[in-house]
């Protein structure tokens, strides 16, 4: 096996037994990128020189006992929404196309602090808004299992890179699944964390109170590894929690016995592909099989969950992205009459089509006479879904589901109906809207051999338990196992 | 529930956007279509419901107002699109 197909736990163990080096890892990585990168296009930069040289610096760290994480020597790549110094930063916008940000996010610096190697920025939709990476101002992504296939969106670089081993892991960010629908499509785990223990600091806005970072990775043990490494209060964040963070890898146990999964049956009935619900169904079998109690209930408000969610999201954006005017950074547009001109072209230049409409939805739904209407009562609908979870995680321990109605679709399949691709978030958003943690986990293939991902839902600051779910169902299956072509 | 191309105009204006008549139209169908379904919510009794606007029920997170170390300002300027005398500089104002 190739050093670029391992996990990080693998690599650290080589690292420790002195079986290889940062700058071996670093550099068969590099080559993996070269080789297939122009088939698949994960990423909007690549940072090779900036690499080669801090794996040296790293190594050193290594040799000397100073580089004590478990992730040290690991190369990783972060989506170009999360900020990183003198590195641009884009969002795959054309709006910040040249932004160089003159600081380091939160995570960034968190995962520098862990003496991994930042190998690049990666691909995703424009601004965080799209499932498919396909609005992205630079390049569509390819899916590594089928590259006429989208990798999902908007992290479908993170994922797709992580799945064609052009990274060891990722971070990506997830509003309204993010990163757990991409990661299914792209048949690798991803998590999204409890609103407010990861910093936002220095991740590119889009809504403040759905927004979290998270990672995708090669297995659940990667997973909680990078966790670790990210998840902490933050001054600099005034919405980070002040919790007890517990160590992640304590979930890392091979045991479900009497765990009580609830599967709301909404989730299976319409509108689901009818393989990714057999490989659901399969999994409920192996958990059933491993000792977890497993039963159907109802979660009537899930229906609710996407207007509410394309509601706030949509508003808190028109919000957050009232800051591109072309003043203080950003694309100015070259002619205008005047300020007022400049603001409206700049942004009318700048965004693409998708950012445009949210920005539209959100300013109507803002607006005097339907403030109430949409936004006031969108923030009402929110406290009912909070209601509906907690009143779940009354009777069960998790809320086990499809990831995604579907496997990958293919490029410009829902081109045409902006409302096609929201209804895709249908199992993710509510997630988002309550503040949950999520993980996804690979459950299967469908007959074109495309990953379908299973979604753990779990109580707020309950990752250890999602984790341990995902561990035991990854030790008794083969899927996380199996390679993309790509 | 028809939008009113009015309205579709006022919020390009709000959020300092500008359409061509064709985009406008386009825009308006794909909205109407989209705002039908965000109706959907109203399907729920919501009477007695407070909203929450942040899941964590956060109070007010406060620092002392202790000056603290700040960015270089040649850094900030550097990613302005024109920049003179340590200012950003733009069009007129008034």
């Amino acid at each position: 096996m190739e050093l670029f197909e391992l996990t990080a736990h693998e690599l650290s163990y080589l690292l420790s037994s002195k079986k290889t080096s940062a700058v071996e890892i670093t550099e068969s990585v590099l080559g993996r990128i070269s080789e297939v990168e122009d088939k698949i296009g994960s990423y909007i930069t690549i940072c090779r020189d900036e690499a080669l040289k801090r794996a040296v610096e790293v190594q050193k760290r290594i040799e000397n006992g100073e580089a004590k994480s478990p992730l040290a020597g690991i190369p990783m790549a972060l989506k170009d929404n999360i900020c990183t110094e003198a590195i641009k930063t884009t969002c795959a916008s054309k709006m910040l196309s040249e932004f160089i940000p003159p600081y380091n996010s939160f995570v960034a610096q968190k995962l520098n602090n862990s003496d991994t190697i930042l190998l690049g920025k990666l691909n995703m939709d424009e601004f965080s808004m799209g499932g498919s990476t396909e609005s992205s101002f630079f390049h569509k992504t390819k899916n590594p299992w089928d590259f006429e296939r989208v990798p999902g969106g908007s992290s479908g670089g993170a994922a797709a890179s992580v799945a064609a081993h052009e990274t060891i892991f990722a971070l990506g960010s997830d509003t309204g699944g993010s990163i757990r629908q991409p990661a299914s499509f792209c048949g690798v785990v991803g998590m999204k964390p409890t609103y407010g223990t990861v910093s936002r600091y220095g991740l590119v806005a889009f809504a403040s109170s759905l927004d979290q970072i998270g990672p995708l990775a090669k297995d659940v043990t990667d997973c909680a590894l990078i966790m670790n490494a990210i998840m902490g209060h933050d001054d600099m964040d005034s919405t980070s929690l002040r919790a007890f963070y517990d160590d992640c890898t304590k979930g890392l146990i091979n045991d479900v016995k009497g765990l009580r999964i609830g599967i709301p049956k909404e989730y299976l009935s319409d509108g689901i592909n009818d393989e990714v619900r057999r490989a659901i169904l399969d999994a409920i079998d192996v958990f059933k099989s491993l000792g977890a109690e497993c039963e159907e209930f109802s979660l009537p408000l899930n229906e609710y969950a996407i207007p509410a969610y394309y509601i706030i999201s949509s508003a808190e954006a028109s919000s957050n992205l009232a800051r591109y005017d072309g003043i203080k950074y950003g694309y100015r547009a070259p002619k205008y009459t005047d300020l007022l001109d400049m603001y409206n072209k700049t942004r009318s230049e700048g965004f693409g089509t998708e950012v445009k409409r949210r920005i539209m939805l959100g300013t109507y739904a803002l607006s005097s006479g339907y403030y109430e209407e949409y936004y006031m009562k969108a923030l009402k609908v929110r406290t009912l879904i909070i209601n509906d979870f907690q009143k779940a995680f009354e009777k069960y321990d998790i809320i086990l589901g499809p990831t995604a109605p579907t496997t990958a679709f293919m490029f410009g399949e829902k081109e045409n109906n902006p409302l096609d691709m929201y209804l895709g978030d249908v199992y993710t958003v509510a997630v988002n809207v309550a503040g949950l943690p999520a993980l996804t986990v690979p459950c299967g293939f469908d007959s074109k051999n495309l990953p379908i991902g299973m979604q753990l839902i779990g109580k707020a600051l309950d990752e250890k338990l999602l984790l341990r779910a995902g561990y035991t169902f990854e030790q008794n299956t083969v899927f996380h196992k199996r390679k993309a072509k790509g | 529930m028809k939008i009113k191309i009015d309205n579709i105009k006022n919020s390009a204006l709000l959020a300092r956007l500008i359409f061509s008549d064709e985009e406008i139209v386009k825009l308006t169908t794909e909205m109407e279509n989209i705002l039908l379904f965000f109706d959907k919510i109203n399907e729920l009794d919501t009477s007695n419901v407070e909203p929450t606007a942040h899941v964590m029920n956060l109070t007010n997170v406060f620092r002392e107002d202790v000056q603290k170390e700040s960015f270089d300002r040649n850094q900030i300027l550097s990613n302005a699109s024109s920049h003179q005398g340590g200012c950003f500089s733009i069009a007129k104002v008034l």
